[in-house]
């Protein structure tokens, strides 16, 4: 054991290591009636100007618009007229539905790995919308809604989850692993955290040259343990960078509970606290919620007020990826057991209470939804899938290593082209 | 029993033996981590020896170098191969170096298990193979297992080592051996002579190859999975040559090398990782070195390509028997 000097010995307490556990394990009945849930309408707005202290108490409670009557309610209400809500919801429908045929694509053998968002789609969705289209985002995996929000085509998401010929990033990612520059959406990296402080740095960018256009950055609760959450915290508060950084507490990373990530002690928003950031924390289930944040946020920026940290409080429903089975480590029940609901139906209602929407429309918008995401799949299909890739265009592999390609990468280029030709 | 299942038992009998021994690593816990080689420690052996760790792998290996100074011995796991990065300053510049620099003072034994490798489709984040980046620092020894026997009694060894350990594990051949032959069914352990894992204790010794395969015509210098694909090609090419699994290439096995490079007179060495600055270029230069005036020809390497590992054109990224065929033909020409 210890080298402890047993000279030294004294009779003191004998110390003990906490080890954080989930408070339900498979078999057990979830409840969640301890989480606090703040009404709707609760909790204050400052100016988005306001000093980052100001916004403190705001990193425990929860911004909430849509009350139980699923009417928009308090000083966050963003007030959208409701061509734009429309728009939201069936920017969340078609990711629900693209999540479910790329899961059950991967199921068929098509793609080798899926990650869906279930549960989580007001998030990216109503960040997208609340942002402008040319601002830049660090997205995590989980982000897919920002593309599709943004107009990104079904079939080039499915090119590259299918790595065919359409597939514009030539293969070389895992599925998911998008990229495009255009919409705004940076390349995703496997290696958890590194988009957040790049956020940052990006941003840092656009201060430096007198832009107009901001960055946000993406990170899930159990990656806030990275290193990288923190350099991205302390560059953002050190230059008072106009960026938003999310953090989204989905309550598990992978089989690991938010509270091996440290939420057992203090909310992931409270971590701006100490960096004098200002902080939210925003019911992510809920469209309007997660709208007036990042709108605010992005105001706050944009008048270079500084940096904000929001954690978007939800919860993973599904599997973390198709490699996953949840019920090895929580109840299967326990996504329909959690206290904010489900995001769509939140906001289906929302619409429906306004008088701007009904049963009959949201069936045919889910069918609309459903047609266009199998239209899409068939066309992608077209082009391939990833069983059927790998063996033509071979050379492919060996560009973009370097601007040109070296002696060496040429060398094992024709090696592996005489390699595939025996 | 296949590796996991093995690497599994090996946890279990040396955390029997010692108390000191703590294991941790995203997952590890009550889950037993994503490839299950921790399942049930924490049920057998309790919340404090065997935990979830937050996910940061400078954090865990950081936490492992304090509990190593206090007197513990971590075993800890980095999920993938590919996330040990933002651990690397760690284990570089303290973990390797703290025996040398308070001259013996203060020491590291500890364990870092990471799988490692391609041949999944993981893509380029979980199918990097970055020994080499390990074999260059001084101070760390590195372990890369092709069976479940050896993966068990080796990691008892390591475990029991004085010395910190790097212990990469071969992903693609956690639950049979590989030949290379993606579109042919594969042999499962249960199938395979080295599945046989005997129960307790045992250990195969670090620093010492084991000759899998003996020829006299050719010395092929291999490890891990690539173990498995040079038997395979040694096969089918009908080339009586002698196959040699590393097992640990630092500290390196020379006595075995250079015996067998100087009765066999030629050489290829096979890794999956990248060529350049490989740990193949270190074989190939302690080969010249060393048995120079007995070789017939010059010495080849099999590696993987210098690029970042391409998801849909795994198979010809991955180095296979066609590869080896090539460089097979290469060496016994002249
Ligand atoms: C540096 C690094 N370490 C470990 C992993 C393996 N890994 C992939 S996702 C994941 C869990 C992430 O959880 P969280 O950040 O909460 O995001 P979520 O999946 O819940 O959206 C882990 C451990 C990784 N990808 N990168």
């Amino acid at each position: 054991m210890s080298d402890r000097d047993p000279d030294l010995r004294r009779n003191a307490p004998k110390l003990q290591l906490h080890v954080p556990e989930p408070p339900f394990r498979p078999g057990d009945t979830p409840d969640f009636s301890s989480i606090q849930v703040p009404a709707a309408g609760e909790a204050p707005r400052p100016d988005s100007t306001a000093a980052a202290a100001e916004t403190h108490s705001l990193a425990t409670s929860l911004v909430r618009v849509l009350d139980d009557d699923a009417k928009a309610v308090g000083p966050w209400d963003p007030k959208l007229d409701a061509d734009t809500l429309r728009k939201m919801l069936r920017d969340m429908v078609t990711v629900r539905v693209f999540d479910d045929r790329m899961y059950r694509a991967q199921r068929q053998g098509k793609t080798s790995f899926y990650m869906k968002c279930t549960g989580e789609e007001a998030i990216a969705v109503a960040a997208a919308t609340a942002m402008d289209r040319d601002d830049m985002h660090f997205p995590t995996y989980r982000q897919q809604g920002l593309l599709i929000s943004r107009g990104y085509p079904l079939v080039e998401m499915m090119n590259q989850i299918y790595s065919n010929r359409g597939d514009k990033l030539r293969g070389r990612q895992l599925p998911i692993m998008y990229s495009d520059k255009a919409h705004g959406f940076f390349s995703i990296s496997g290696n958890l955290g590194t988009q957040f402080p790049q956020a940052v740095g990006w941003a840092m960018g656009a201060a430096i040259k007198g832009d107009s256009r901001i960055a946000m950055g993406w990170i899930g609760d159990g990656a806030t343990a990275e290193g990288d959450f923190h350099s991205a915290m302390t560059f953002a508060a050190v230059y008072n960078v106009p960026v938003i950084l999310a953090t989204v507490n989905n309550q598990w990373a992978i089989s690991s509970f938010s509270g091996i990530a440290g939420g057992e002690r203090a909310t992931f928003a409270q971590r701006g606290v100490g960096y004098g950031v200002a902080s939210l924390r925003v019911d992510g289930n809920d469209a309007l919620a997660v709208y007036a944040a990042v709108q605010w946020a992005a105001e706050r920026a944009r008048s270079n007020s500084g940096p904000t940290l929001i954690e978007f409080f939800t919860y993973r429903a599904e599997g973390h990826s198709t490699s996953d089975d949840p019920s090895g480590y929580r109840p299967t029940n326990e996504a329909k057991a959690w206290p904010l609901g489900d995001p769509i139906e939140r906001l289906k209602s929302h619409l429906i209470a306004l008088g701007e929407w009904d049963e009959q429309r949201q069936e045919a918008l889910v069918a609309e939804c459903d047609a266009a995401v199998r239209a899409a799949q068939k066309e992608s299909e077209r082009r391939g899938i990833l069983p059927q890739q790998g063996n033509e265009n071979i050379e492919s592999m060996f560009e973009d290593v370097y601007a040109e390609v070296p002696w060496h990468i040429a060398e094992q280029r024709d090696a592996s082209l005489r390699e595939a030709r025996d | 029993m296949n590796m996991i299942q093995a690497l599994n038992d090996a946890h279990k009998v040396v955390m029997a033996a010692d108390e000191d021994i703590v294991v941790f690593g995203e997952d590890v816990g009550y889950f037993g981590g994503v490839f299950r080689v921790t399942e049930g420690l924490q049920k057998q052996f309790g919340k404090t020896r065997a935990f979830d760790a937050p996910i940061s792998e400078g954090g865990i290996v950081a936490a492992a170098v304090g509990m190593a100074a206090y007197g513990l011995k971590p075993l800890i796991e980095i999920q993938f191969a590919d996330y040990i990065y933002p651990g690397y300053d760690q284990i570089v510049s303290e973990v390797a170096k703290m025996r040398y620099r308070t001259a013996g003072e203060w020491t590291m034994p500890m364990v870092i298990r990471t799988p490692y490798g391609g041949g999944i489709f993981g893509g380029q984040t979980h199918s990097q193979s970055p020994e080499s980046l390990f074999t260059h620092i001084a101070g760390l020894k590195v372990v890369v297992p092709s069976t479940p026997y050896d993966a068990k009694g080796l990691l008892i060894s390591a475990v029991e080592d004085p010395d910190p350990v790097i212990f990469f594990e071969p992903k693609r051949i956690y639950n049979g051996p590989f030949d290379g032959h993606h579109d042919k069914p594969v042999k499962p352990w249960s199938k395979h002579p080295a599945s046989e894992v005997p129960e307790g204790h045992y250990t195969v010794p670090i620093g010492k190859a084991a000759v899998v395969r003996e020829g006299e015509a050719l010395t092929v210098l291999t490890y891990g999975t690539m173990v498995h694909v040079s038997l395979a090609a040694v096969e089918e090419n009908g080339i009586d040559a002698e196959v040699i699994d590393l097992r640990t290439l630092v500290p390196l096995d020379l006595a075995t090398i250079e015996g067998s490079v100087k009765k066999t007179g030629r050489c290829l060495v096979v890794h999956e990782a990248p060529r350049t600055s490989g740990f193949g270029a270190e074989l190939v230069s302690l080969v010249q070195e060393r048995c120079f005036y007995h070789l017939e020809a010059p010495v080849e390497r099999v590696t993987g390509w210098d690029t970042p590992y391409p998801h849909a054109y795994e198979w010809a990224y991955f180095p296979g028997p066609k590869r080896l065929k090539h460089a097979l033909e290469k060496v016994m020409a002249d």
